[in-house]
């Protein structure tokens, strides 16, 4: 679907704000929008959202071989979908640039800044090392998906667990959940990327844009930072050009909401470990809230399946017996066979020319063998298909149609009129291009 | 490989007799966590309306630890070559959580579809699209009945004009012939027959219906009866969340 396009007076009504220090939901030039996280019922699923934008994380893991030049380390595995809920604009299937550079800029922000400890993922160097695989799924977009992304994405690898092994010596020992409980990822800092909108050529600048003011702004920046302050990844994408002071003063923005996301992200964690220990209730169940209005909930609610036998029973004992008629196929020839007879002809004797603009449209169906063959259904299994023969005609105009005898009959056609035969013949090339076929009667 | 929690306990199912516990409206499941679902109970529901703020209808629905998320889009703009004279295009599509969709989320797909097309007064709404968008958030058993709840409840959502209402359901039958409605992932892997129904609010006709495994026909029919008491419940549930999602109206 395409995606609406922006007005021209919405778009001057929002650059218009932005120069007077407005924003459209409230939020002041360096707001961030609230963050919510919550966990599934499985180690390593999370949903953020990001203000209205939503993001669904899942991690998952499996043993491979490695790489071949990285003998003794795990393999990291990222990909942000963009589901078509999320924004009619977004195709299934269609690899568009926002989602490439999304993807790239996330796999530089969490793989190339080292976050995860890829060592601790061999197992059997050179053989065998877990790959992790970081699945996102955006839900809903309203402005900044790499900030949501990221979040998501850190959120996800902290609260997984991995299966334990055990290696002595030769032997490796793979446990179950049930057996050994799994241990968390070896992870040594969280980067998180903070996006900055610019506007006017770099003179307004807001933190985490919206999708209306996205969808204004001349230039983004993305700086991914963690809590100690080290910049992991920075990008300046849309040609605007910043000054020093800008990109130092975006930096110290960051620095500082980097450090009250990370505060929640490990609030969150640490109430999810907490439920989880004491046997509480967890999931996504849990975190959707009693008060809203839109949200609702059931108990387990009972069925009574007392008289379901009897109902049954009397439906098994009304109802119409089974056919026992079957059609017995007829084979033909090897690799034909026929079931069922079709029915008359209900179309009597038709004009020639009728007749010949009806032998164009007839396909490559195999020729029928008696007169009067009419619409038959049939199923055939036909290895081969017979074709009729491309029978040389005089060039005359003439109506007389001579109608061969055929030699073999094989299946039958939807053919047409009674006056007419068609060869049949085994694996001659039909000629579809305006023959008219000789018949003998 | 995915890692989870341990599996919870599973109870023996059977068909017995149950009373009928009354429902607390609105409060918070008293279900401890190791609770027995599955046998002829249904699992906790719940469901959020709307959660999404773009797509035209979303519902979120969750059966117990099963939860998909259902965004729509329509009626809507079409791309020619697949545009309808006389009615709504429906496209459904099935995310799953972890890899690419593949040929098993394909077929789930058609199935959903088949099930939408029945129901949705396509008529109405000619040369536009309706695109169902479904993702799974967590899969812990009768998955194809959540999605097809979620797809309803999204629909309702976005008020989409329908001829009924629909539920899935889903029953699984163990190696005696014991009969255990929304089964968990335990019990779906040591079914020997699942069987999954589409049952319409209109006299609690099946809309759809697959099955994997072997079942006699007696079953079958046990399994469709015992799905339409089951979808009592489950239009009972609909009907409550609508009704308060609207009381502030």
């Amino acid at each position: 679907m395409k995606e609406t396009p922006l007005s021209n007076c919405e778009r001057r009504f929002l650059l218009r704000a932005i120069e007077e220090r407005k924003r459209l939901d409230g939020r002041q030039s360096y707001d961030y929008r609230n963050v919510r996280v919550s966990f599934g019922a499985d180690y390593g699923c999370c949903v953020v959202e990001l203000g209205r934008t939503r993001v669904l994380g899942q991690v998952s893991c499996e043993l491979v071989s490695p790489k071949l030049n990285r003998a003794t380390e795990g393999i990291l595995f990222f990909n942000l979908e963009l589901s078509p809920m999320a924004s009619p604009s977004f195709e299934p299937g269609r690899q568009s640039e926002l989602l490439v550079k999304l993807n790239r800029l996330l796999e530089r922000c969490l793989r190339n800044s080292k976050c995860i400890d890829t060592e601790s993922l061999c197992v059997v160097a050179g053989v065998k090392v877990w790959q992790i695989r970081v699945d996102l799924h955006l839900l809903n977009h309203d402005g900044n998906i790499i900030d949501a992304a990221s979040i998501a994405a850190i959120v996800a690898l902290c609260h997984f667990r991995r299966p334990d092994v055990s290696v002595q010596g030769e032997e490796v020992t793979l446990y179950t959940p049930e057996e050994r409980d799994p241990v968390p990822l070896s992870i040594h800092h969280m980067p998180i990327c903070v996006s900055f909108a610019f506007f006017q050529q770099g003179t307004y600048l807001l933190v985490d844009p919206s999708e209306r003011e996205e969808r204004v702004m001349d230039g983004l920046l993305v700086i991914a930072m963690n809590k100690h302050r080290e910049i992991c990844t920075i990008q300046s994408s849309g040609g605007i050009m910043l000054l020093k002071e800008q990109v130092l003063r975006c930096s110290k923005i960051t620095g500082v909401k980097v450090a009250e996301i990370t505060e929640l992200i490990q609030k969150a964690l640490e109430n999810d470990r907490k439920v989880r220990k004491e046997g509480g209730k967890f999931g996504f169940a849990e975190s959707i809230p009693n008060q809203k209005i839109s949200a609702f909930k059931m108990e387990r609610a009972p069925v009574d399946t007392d008289d379901v036998e009897e109902q049954a029973e009397e439906i098994i004992t009304k109802a119409d017996p089974p056919l026992d008629v079957f059609a017995e196929p007829i084979l033909r020839l090897p690799g034909t066979a026929q079931i069922g007879e079709g029915i008359e002809n209900s179309w009597g004797d038709l004009e020639e020319s009728e007749r010949e603009e009806e032998e164009e449209s007839n396909s490559d169906d195999v020729t029928a063998s008696e007169d009067q063959k009419m619409e038959v259904e049939e199923i055939n299994v036909v290895s081969e298909t017979k074709k009729d023969d491309p029978i040389v005609l005089s060039d005359s105009e003439e109506e007389g149609v001579v109608i061969l005898e055929p030699e073999k009959t094989s299946k039958k056609t939807r053919t047409h009129t009674n006056a007419k035969q068609e060869n049949s013949s085994s694996k001659k090339a039909f000629n579809k291009k305006r023959k008219k076929k000789r018949a003998t009667r | 490989m995915e890692t989870g929690l341990p599996a919870r306990p599973g109870s023996g199912s059977g068909v017995g007799r149950w009373g009928r516990v009354p429902r607390a409206e609105g409060a918070v499941p008293a279900v401890a966590m190791g609770s027995e679902p599955g046998g002829c109970a249904l699992r906790p529901f719940s469901c959020e309306l709307g959660p999404l703020g773009r797509p035209d209808g979303s519902a979120a629905f969750l059966q117990g630890d099963t939860s998909v998320l259902a965004g729509l889009y329509g009626p809507a703009e079409v791309k020619g070559s697949r545009e309808l004279y006389d009615q709504a295009t429906l496209e459904v599509l099935l995310k799953p959580k972890v890899g690419l969709p593949g040929v098993f989320e394909k077929s789930r797909e058609q199935l959903i579809r088949r099930t939408c097309e029945a129901v949705i007064l396509g008529t109405l709404h000619p040369r536009t699209s309706v695109t169902i968008v479904l993702q799974v958030v967590s899969d812990a058993g009768s998955l194809l009945a959540c999605c097809l709840n979620a797809a309803c409840m999204g629909l309702m959502d976005a008020g989409l004009p329908m001829k009924s209402l629909f539920c899935g359901v889903t029953c699984a039958l163990d190696a005696d012939g014991a009969l255990s409605l929304d089964p968990t992932a335990k019990q779906e892997k040591e079914a020997r027959a699942l069987l999954t129904f589409a049952i319409s609010s209109v006299e609690r006709r099946v809309l759809m219906s697959t099955t994997k495994g072997t079942c006699s026909v007696e079953e079958l029919q046990r399994c469709i009866a015992a799905a339409q008491r089951a979808a009592d419940a489950v239009f009972r549930f609909y009907r409550d969340s609508i009704h308060r999602k609207y009381s502030k109206a």
